[in-house]
């Protein structure tokens, strides 16, 4: 009896052999060695900071700041607060980054597609333009643009000229700056009918093809009509928009729009750094779509820009968005690398200038990361609702 | 009878083979590819050609100072009269031949693996690499310890810090990385969720602001009387960031081996560690060498971050010599030359990387 019992129930292991009670004990031990780490950091920030006189809070945001900002998209000047500068910051990193974002994207996919062209030369110089600048450091190209590049532009009064609108200089790039007159609203209802009518087309004609069969030319319509009504728009209303054109004026250009040359090394760096990354990826995105797919639609009696639109695109996407994504993530937290060129992102005012001037630094590094934070959650929650619109639907 | 007799093969039309075949069928094959071939070749050559004859022949390699330099030509004299600091930073002079050795020692281990060498050898080479070369480092470049003279870790600069700052942050985010891959995957909650914490964090974070609070925070954290040096700390932020990053590398590994492995090694009766010490990670770090190869790069290129907090790596170096009023406009042959210096082994690496791919190849595939 007692036999039959041992065979059917093997023994209970020794407590210090016993799966489940091991992992607890390490999970027990690990909490311990979190808590007991965190425990004494935050003794130790304690102590520090008494023994140093740094004084602790969020009561720095109101005070007034006094030292100026370069560039800034909200209203800013040497009054207002450190919570203003706060928000300075996020703006401008929010700015290159979203240029960087869409610039690389276009770059990279023409890359990316150019390296699968069969004109030799075309995919050679694509190959080495990739393998060049990924294997450089991006601060070193952010140094080599600035530095090199537009710093070595002439200064104002000798400025490049583009048809007299446009100048390029030591200071930046001016470039003229539309003014809207009482009227201008027509145009942008013009755009709004042309975008609107261009959808509703583009509805019908999917439904007429499915219906008969035919085909409708939906994207020569609307490459002709969304910069068309504007522009007609534009005669009827007499011309509402005049031009701000920038003059030299003491020893700058007054007037128009200038991108200082941060903005432009910074985001050609950024550019061209994330492109090839993004070309290898779309590459390797249209190249993970079989052969089979290919031939099939050919098979089918599809022309090659079709096969390329309606075969091989929708099925490449579906391995170009979760890498591309992490690019994306990449290129924003690359961004703060403009403290070392001195454009004002948020790592350069807020943890640069800020942090000196206040000394908080617990709080101010904190409140950075927290921003990257919400921004990479943020772009990794878009990217899989498109990933999500992409992928592959599976019964 | 007669038999029928076939006549040789005309060989293919002129056009068709050769350089002229090669050509119409690569270079202008459309009448638009043929407009894109003269464009763009039009565009290259306008622009190689005044870059070769800036940065090789009119350029001056060889001379005595700045004088020897000439107007529109790169100006080489300024990289080799301040090589020196360029690869040693403010390492003393007299003491040179330290760095040297280990940089010789670092080739000896490094270049057979690239070589048709034997396998064992290969073996025990990557085994020193890192075991012994890292302490002979120490000991050689640091010096205070048989009779060397010590050389504060604030003299390090220029090619050296690079590699050991590359060098050191590998070493480290491999295992750590490893490590917490295989937590995130352990069936522990608690040392999971720490995992997963840890990894999320320094992976949402740019390396910049955690190289800031490396060396503005981490005194405030420590006990009083602990201190690191600069180079420690920008040290340990550099690891942490890469091994989150590492780890998610290897995590991809460990979830691309097919379940049947780890069952099968249970079935054996393999206990945890040996089961991913002889089954899983060895499939699983083969499966993501590309991966950790891109980790390695990166990190290799980030090291050049380190002088915004104040180091002195290769780019500081040479940053820091170009504002010389001596020398006139060299910046662009400064740039060129460490983006020349990154390129080479970041080239490497990753051809590296991919002949280790291929050699590990077994053909067969999950």
């Amino acid at each position: 009896m007692a036999d039959a019992d041992n065979l059917i129930r093997p023994a209970r292991p020794k407590p210090w052999n016993d799966p489940r009670i091991r992992a607890a004990a390490f999970q027990v031990l690990a909490v311990a060695v979190v808590a007991w780490i965190g425990y004494s950091l935050f003794q130790n920030t304690i102590n520090n900071m008494a023994s140093r006189g740094i004084s602790t809070g969020f009561g720095f945001l109101n005070e007034s700041a006094g030292f100026g900002i370069i560039m800034s998209l909200v209203e800013y000047n040497e009054t207002m607060t450190y919570g203003r500068t706060f928000v300075v910051g996020i703006a401008n990193t929010l700015l290159v980054s979203g240029l960087g974002i869409i610039f690389a994207t276009l770059v990279g996919f023409i890359v990316g597609i150019a390296r699968l062209s069969s004109n030799w030369l075309v995919a050679k110089v694509s190959l080495a333009y990739i393998e060049i600048f990924r294997n450089i450091p991006l601060l070193l190209q952010i140094f080599f643009w600035y530095f090199a590049v537009l710093g070595a532009l002439p200064g104002p009064r000798q400025a490049v000229n583009i048809a007299d609108a446009a100048f390029m200089s030591n200071r930046g790039i001016v470039i003229p700056k539309p003014v809207f007159e009482p009227g201008a609203w027509m145009m942008v209802a013009a755009l709004g009918v042309a975008l609107i009518g261009t959808f509703f087309t583009a509805r019908w004609a999917r439904r007429r093809q499915a219906a008969t069969g035919q085909i409708f030319p939906v994207l020569p319509i609307a490459l002709v009509a969304i910069p068309g009504l504007p522009v007609l728009a534009y005669f009827i209303a007499g011309g509402p928009v005049g031009w701000d054109i920038p003059a030299l004026g003491g020893f700058n250009f007054q007037g128009g729009i200038t991108a200082i040359p941060e903005l432009g090394a910074l985001l050609l760096a950024l550019t061209l750094y994330t492109a090839t990354f993004i070309a290898e990826i779309v590459r390797s995105g249209i190249v993970s779509v079989s052969e089979g797919q290919t031939e099939a639609a050919e098979a089918l009696g599809l022309p090659a820009r079709r096969i390329l639109r309606l075969v091989v695109i929708p099925q490449a996407l579906r391995v170009i968005v979760p890498p591309l994504t992490s690019q994306y993530l990449n290129l924003t937290k690359n961004s703060s690398l403009a403290v070392a060129i001195g454009y004002p992102d948020l790592v350069n005012v807020f943890m640069g200038t800020t942090l000196n001037q206040t000394g908080q630094a617990v709080e101010i590094v904190a409140m950075t990361m927290a921003v990257y934070l919400v921004i990479s959650l943020a772009i990794s929650l878009l990217m899989n609702i498109y990933n999500r619109a992409v992928a592959l639907e599976e019964r | 009878m007669s038999v029928h007799k076939a006549s040789p093969d005309l060989p293919a039309p002129i056009v068709n083979r050769g350089l002229i075949g090669w050509l119409r069928e690569n270079l202008f094959s459309t009448w638009y590819n043929s407009i894109i071939t003269l464009g763009l070749g039009y565009l290259l050559l306008s622009w190689l050609i005044p870059l070769i004859n800036w940065a090789f022949i009119d350029a001056v390699f060889l001379g005595a100072g700045p004088e020897s330099c000439v107007a529109n030509a790169a100006c080489w004299v300024f990289i080799e009269q301040r090589l020196g600091f360029f690869i040693y930073g403010f390492y003393p002079e007299a003491m040179r031949w330290r760095p040297n050795l280990v940089f010789i020692l670092f080739a000896l281990t490094v270049i057979p693996q690239f070589l048709p060498t034997p396998a064992k050898l290969r073996k025990w080479l990557a085994l020193f690499g890192i075991s012994g070369l890292p302490i002979a480092a120490y000991i050689f470049i640091s010096g205070g310890h048989f009779g060397l003279e010590s050389v504060a870790t604030s003299k390090w600069g220029g090619l050296m810090l690079t590699l050991i700052l590359a060098y050191v942050g590998i070493l480290a985010a491999l295992p750590i990385g490893v490590a917490l891959a295989l937590g995130r995957r352990s069936d522990m909650p608690i040392i999971r969720g720490i995992c997963v914490i840890f990894i999320e964090f320094w992976r949402a974070v740019p390396l910049i602001t955690i190289l800031f609070m490396a060396s503005v925070m981490l005194p405030l954290f420590l006990p009083d009387g602990v201190t690191f040096d600069k180079l420690m700390r920008a040290l340990v932020g550099i690891v942490f960031f890469q091994s989150a990053y590492m780890a998610e590398v290897v995590r991809g590994g460990l979830q691309a081996i097919p379940k049947g492995q780890y069952e099968a090694a249970e079935a054996l009766g393999l206990g945890y560690w040996r089961r991913m010490r002889l089954i899983i990670l060895p499939q699983a770090l083969k499966i993501v060498i590309p991966g950790i190869a891109n980790t390695v790069i990166s990190l290799f290129k980030d090291t050049t971050l380190v002088l915004i907090i104040g180091l002195f790596d290769i780019l500081g170096a040479v940053k820091s010599t170009l504002s010389d009023p001596a020398w006139d406009n060299v910046m662009a042959e400064g740039y060129l030359f460490v983006a020349f210096c990154f390129w080479v082994f970041c080239f490497g690496m990753s051809r590296y990387s991919h002949r280790l791919e291929k050699s590990l190849e077994t053909g067969h595939r999950n």
